[in-house]
């Protein structure tokens, strides 16, 4: 269990990390290694070239603003997990950020570079998706902007060339009038979810259902965003049937089976976790108040 | 007197060091030696055709490449059965590099040397191995059908067939006015010690002698093995057990192929070599257990007293049977349990699978009978609407029938005789702890709290401490520092604290003088090892017995100087005293430079000696025929048989039925171990059994797919339970000593896992009312068999209304 020769550089910029990886066929981008490093120890990869982003000034801040939070390429999710300015204007970060794995995973891996690896088993993944979220792209054509969408190809596989650095991910704000909530099951505390949900409720005016979206995790090769709005649209926010939005997610969901869960098993989580956060989140949307 | 110790919840003197990181395992030895590394067999089943080594050997820093073909003299034979018996009548084991044929994915093919394991693993990853593949043989019912075999020579796939009986079953069960028949089944787990194995060689060629240090539990019986394996005589190897990060049995097994093929390289190579198991090797070349097919009939009259027991068990034992059938035998024959069994049948059939080993793993066989055993019980309490506690209360052993004779024949030869015990107390005691009778008004708060619970209980009997024996050396040095040595090995059970207990105890010295050795050939060449719970009955009665021989010399020198009759000494903190007489008074350490009649002084107390010394007679040697210099002695303990502790555990359990998460909200564990040395290093043996038995029942399973390939062979997916997983436990004890051994203690060290899987069973059982028939269950399982048609739902959710319904 020890990687296969590579060579490591660490540069000092992002035009000089885009130069090292421009130059070597197969280089790889380390951040916090939380995914990639055991990969390489049981040589299930091996890059030429580890191109560390850690030295790397000014990727490792959060701003925030009205329209929403952007997240550094070397904030570690632990770093989002405390920062309450991010929970203030999106919920969902600090919310789904305490579901990643342990302390010191969170510790050490990073927010961005758990998007970037596209495991549709992370939870970052798929709140990014759920928010509507874009990352920054650095490559040698300039720095651009990918939203979501058109980020996630498959498991393990983003749309991004080789050389190219994502700088940081944008979360746009939760809308006014809604609530969210994410929650999962997972077979030991901190393990990979056997499924999880993250949902949005939003409200109109006059305290109605107005739009429902979920998004789940281990469910399906990409993160997908679900529009549960026409189960419970238009209901007042306290008599809304929460079990009609989970009965409609079960059949918007293609999930596979593995070692830890059947598909048959994963969508009735699916339905399960999607009743329940929906609930949680309406009592938000609607006030904190029922 | 203050250093009576035994028996008290000392804390553990190691434990600073070795959760600070000062421990020192077999990976932190060594630090420039070469590595080793192995290309193991990626298949379940296949012969080896051809070995190309070619692209490997410009890999810059290899050192050395060996195969099968490179391996001489007795290395070249099959490794050995350590326990052979006449019912394993077709015993295998591998070879230290495969000989043609590989059994199961994992078997180590070919052995790299390179100047680091980076380097190491670069190399082997260039070896080309050309496999002709063979049907591979996954899991007991595909051995037990033998549509193919494993042994071309073993047809049916049985190694042993293990078969005991205590009457004629048949025409007891015929008579029986109820009788109930079953199957069942237990996966494969592991004990996963978070230190994998490691051996680290050292080859002295100007003194001719090797210096082994491996992570084992039985540092005399690997030395014994390398040297008549590599050809040396016993005193030119030494073998060190350094401190060992976890073996639950795993590390028993010797000599593992890399106990044997380092040192050969070392000394081949006159390098140090050193291979440290990683996780991935561990989990498909070490050693797994727990998988068995059972089926039970049993017959019981209205009370739900049982009349007769009949068993037919499948174990399957993987690809070689090296510590032969001791699982097999210890499952057949602590089934039984606390229970009273007129006629009991037992046959286990040993099967052999293109999988990992299975040799004991902290429990042994045990959970399995406990399984088979407990849950009979709950049939028949369900099948005659009785309380689970009654029927077992029914069948219990009274106190007044101890020394109660099983007429079985345990994993030492020797009688399955209980020495001691008291089931009907510790049931008592347990269903007070878990509040067993209250138990429905916990069912209705959790049913209000849209939960369904449930509660299980599992008693079990354990055979502890088998011999032949164990030694313990003691030693008063001039110091006052006091040496303590022991043959068997420690991978953390805190003998450092109970040994040392006991000697302070026994001798009447502060703790703090004693220091405590195992596991090191250099200090105690005789034997056995750490397995079966046997470390505190037999090194600990050894102990005992090498403290009280070193007493008995210190007061009969003491009385000498002291001009008193021994029987009038007492020794306290250190100090030979005249009972009742202030003053009349000499140190230990002093008596220890007096026992020395050569007294060069070195230092203050040689010299302070000097007042005390009696002149000696000038007729007598200064060395009295039949004594020795020094205050030392060494002593053996061989116990007449296995001491037998006892145990309860009962589970409640919450049951999410829209998500199937199965939540253990209590734990309950009564324990009798006999007499307790420590009950703080009890407590945590029990815990940590606990631990593995959560694991085993809810968590843990070995994924093998058809082909034999281990799809979870990764902390990733086999999920060992973290401390979030595992319960609260309460603990309750009982004390029944054991007749059998001064100290009147048993074994402690495997009871916690015994039950777990049975008394969560049951607990799961009594939540959904649906038969629970195979451990481990997962939320996933569990979801299956409530949408199942075919579940059997128990007799006790019909009586029950609205419960699993």
């Amino acid at each position: 269990m020890k990687p296969a020769p590579f060579r490591y550089a660490d540069p000092r910029s992002v035009p000089e990390a885009l130069e090292v990886l421009a130059a070597e066929e197969g280089a790889k981008v380390l951040a916090g290694g939380q995914s990639l490093l055991p990969l390489l120890s049981m040589r299930l990869a091996a890059p030429t070239t580890l191109v560390d982003l850690n030295r790397v000034p000014g990727l490792d801040t959060v701003e925030v603003g009205g329209d929403g939070v952007r997240v550094g390429a070397l904030v570690r999710h632990a770093g989002l997990l405390a920062h309450q300015g991010a929970a203030r204007v999106q919920p969902l970060l600090a919310r789904a950020t305490a579901n990643v794995a342990h302390p010191a995973i969170r510790n050490r891996g990073t927010t961005v570079g758990s998007i970037a690896h596209a495991d549709p088993a992370g939870e970052m993944t798929s709140v990014l998706a759920l928010t509507g979220g874009s990352v920054t792209v650095a490559s040698s054509s300039g720095t651009g902007t990918v939203g979501w969408r058109d980020l996630f190809v498959g498991p393990l596989e983003t749309s991004l060339p080789g050389a190219a650095v994502v700088t940081s991910a944008f979360f746009p704000a939760l809308p006014p009038r809604s609530g969210t909530t994410f929650a999962e099951v997972a077979r030991r505390k901190g393990d990979y979810a056997v499924c999880g949900a993250g949902v949005v409720v939003t409200l109109d005016e006059d305290r109605r259902v107005a739009a429902v979206r979920a998004s789940y995790v281990s469910v399906g090769l990409t993160p997908e965003v679900h529009d549960l709005t026409d189960a419970v649209a238009g209901s007042p926010v306290e008599k809304a049937d929460w079990a009609a939005a989970g009965a409609l997610a079960r059949t918007l969901v293609e999930p596979d089976g593995d070692l830890h869960a059947s598909a048959d098993y994963r969508r009735l989580l699916v339905g399960v976790l999607t009743e329940r956060t929906l609930a949680d989140a309406a009592v938000e949307a609607a006030g904190g108040s029922e | 007197m203050t250093t009576k110790l035994f028996g008290e919840p000392v804390r553990r003197r190691e434990d600073a060091r070795l959760i600070t990181g000062r421990g020192r395992y077999l990976d932190d030895i060594g630090a420039g030696a070469l590595a080793a590394a192995f290309v193991r067999s990626p298949h379940a089943h296949a012969r080896i055709v051809d070995v190309d080594v070619d692209a490997a050997l410009d890999v810059e820093g290899l050192v050395a490449i060996y195969t099968y073909e490179d391996l001489t003299g007795p290395l070249a034979e099959p490794l050995p059965v350590l326990i052979p018996h006449p019912q394993l009548t077709a015993p295998r084991t591998g070879y230290p590099l495969a000989n043609g044929e590989v059994n199961h994915v994992g078997e180590p093919v070919v052995m790299v040397v390179a100047t680091d394991r980076y380097v190491a693993e670069d190399a082997a990853e260039r070896i080309a191995v050309t496999y002709e593949e063979l049907p591979a043989v996954v899991g007991v019912d595909a051995a037990r059908e033998a549509r193919a075999c494993v042994h071309e020579e073993i047809p049916d796939n049985v190694a042993a067939r293990h078969h005991q009986e205590t009457g004629d079953v048949e025409p007891a069960l015929a008579v029986s006015p109820h009788t109930l028949s079953f199957t069942q089944y237990v996966e494969r787990s592991a004990g996963m010690p978070l230190e994998g194995k490691g051996v680290h060689a050292r080859w002295d060629a100007d003194d001719r002698s090797l210096r082994v240090h491996t992570s084992t539990q039985a540092s005399t019986s690997v030395r014994a093995a390398i040297a008549a394996k590599l050809q040396l005589s016993l005193d030119q190897v030494e073998v060190v057990a350094p401190d060992v990060g976890g073996g639950f049995g795993v590390k028993i097994v010797h000599p593992w192929p890399e106990e044997l093929l380092v040192p050969m390289a070392a000394i081949a190579l006159g390098r140090e070599v050193k291979w440290t198991e990683d996780r991935r090797e561990h989990f498909i070349s070490s050693a797994h257990e727990r998988q068995q097919r059972q089926e039970v009939s049993v017959g019981f009259d209205d009370d739900g007293r049982i009349t007769a027991l009949d068993v037919h068990v499948w174990h399957d034992h993987g690809a070689y049977t090296p510590y032969g059938i001791i699982v097999p035998i210890i499952t057949a024959t602590q089934l039984v349990g606390p229970y009273v069994i007129p006629v009991y049948r037992v046959v286990v059939e040993s099967v052999y699978t293109n999988t990992v080993i299975v040799t004991p793993y902290r429990g042994a066989g045990r959970p399995q009978g406990c399984f088979a055993m407990e849950r009979t019980m709950d049939r028949i309490a369900d099948a005659l609407g009785l309380d689970r506690a009654v029927v077992r209360e029914r069948n219990l052993i009274q106190p007044s029938q101890f020394p109660y004779d099983h007429h079985l024949t345990f994993q030492d030869g020797r009688p399955v005789v209980y020495d001691s015990g008291d089931y009907p107390a510790l049931l008592e005691k347990l269903k007070a702890l878990v509040g067993w009778d209250g138990i429905d008004a916990l069912r209705d708060d959790a049913e209000a709290r849209g939960k369904l619970l449930g509660v299980g209980m599992a008693l079990y009997v354990e055979g502890t401490g088998p011999g032949p024996y164990e030694g313990g050396h003691v030693q008063v040095l001039g110091s006052g520092k006091v040496l303590v040595s022991t043959g068997l090995t420690t991978q953390g059970q805190g003998h450092e604290t109970s040994f040392a207990q006991i000697v302070s105890s026994e001798l009447g010295v502060p703790i703090a003088d004693v220091e405590v050795t195992t596991g090191d050939t250099r200090r105690f060449p005789y034997a056995v090892g750490t397995f079966a719970s046997r470390a505190a009955v037999m090194s600990g009665n050894a102990i005992a017995l090498a403290a009280r021989g070193v007493r008995d010399k210190a007061l009969r020198i003491a009385a000498d100087v002291l001009e008193a009759d021994p029987g009038d000494l007492e020794i306290a903190d250190g100090v030979v005293q005249v009972k009742g007489t202030p003053g009349a008074s000499i140190p230990l350490r002093t008596v220890a430079v007096l026992s020395n009649p050569l007294r060069y002084a070195f230092d203050e107390a040689a010299k302070q000696a000097t007042q005390f010394a009696v002149q000696a007679s000038n007729d007598q040697p200064p060395v009295t025929p039949g004594d020795a210099p020094g205050l030392e002695h060494r002593d053996y303990y061989s116990p007449i048989r296995s001491t037998f502790a006892s145990g309860a555990h009962a589970a409640i359990v919450e049951i999410d039925p829209q998500t199937w998460e199965i939540d253990v909200v209590n734990y309950a564990v009564v324990h009798d171990c006999g007499n307790v040395v420590n009950p703080m290093i009890v407590e945590g043996q029990v815990h940590g059994g606990v631990a593995q038995g959560v694991g085993g029942a809810l968590y843990e399973r070995m994924a093998y797919d058809a082909d034999g390939q281990l799809q979870n062979a990764s902390f990733m997916d086999f999920l060992m339970p973290y401390a979030s997983e595992v319960p609260d436990i309460v603990i309750d004890h009982q004390q029944t000593p054991s007749p059998l051994n001064p100290l009147g203690i048993k074994g402690a060290g495997e009871a916690g896992v015994i039950p777990g899987s049975a008394a969560l069973a049951s607990a799961i059982e009594d939540a959904v009312g649906r038969r629970i028939t195979s451990m481990p269950i997962s939320p996933t399982e569990l979801y299956d068999l409530m949408r199942s048609e075919t579940a059997e739902r128990t007799a006790a959710s019909g009586r029950r209304t609205g419960v699993g319904a």
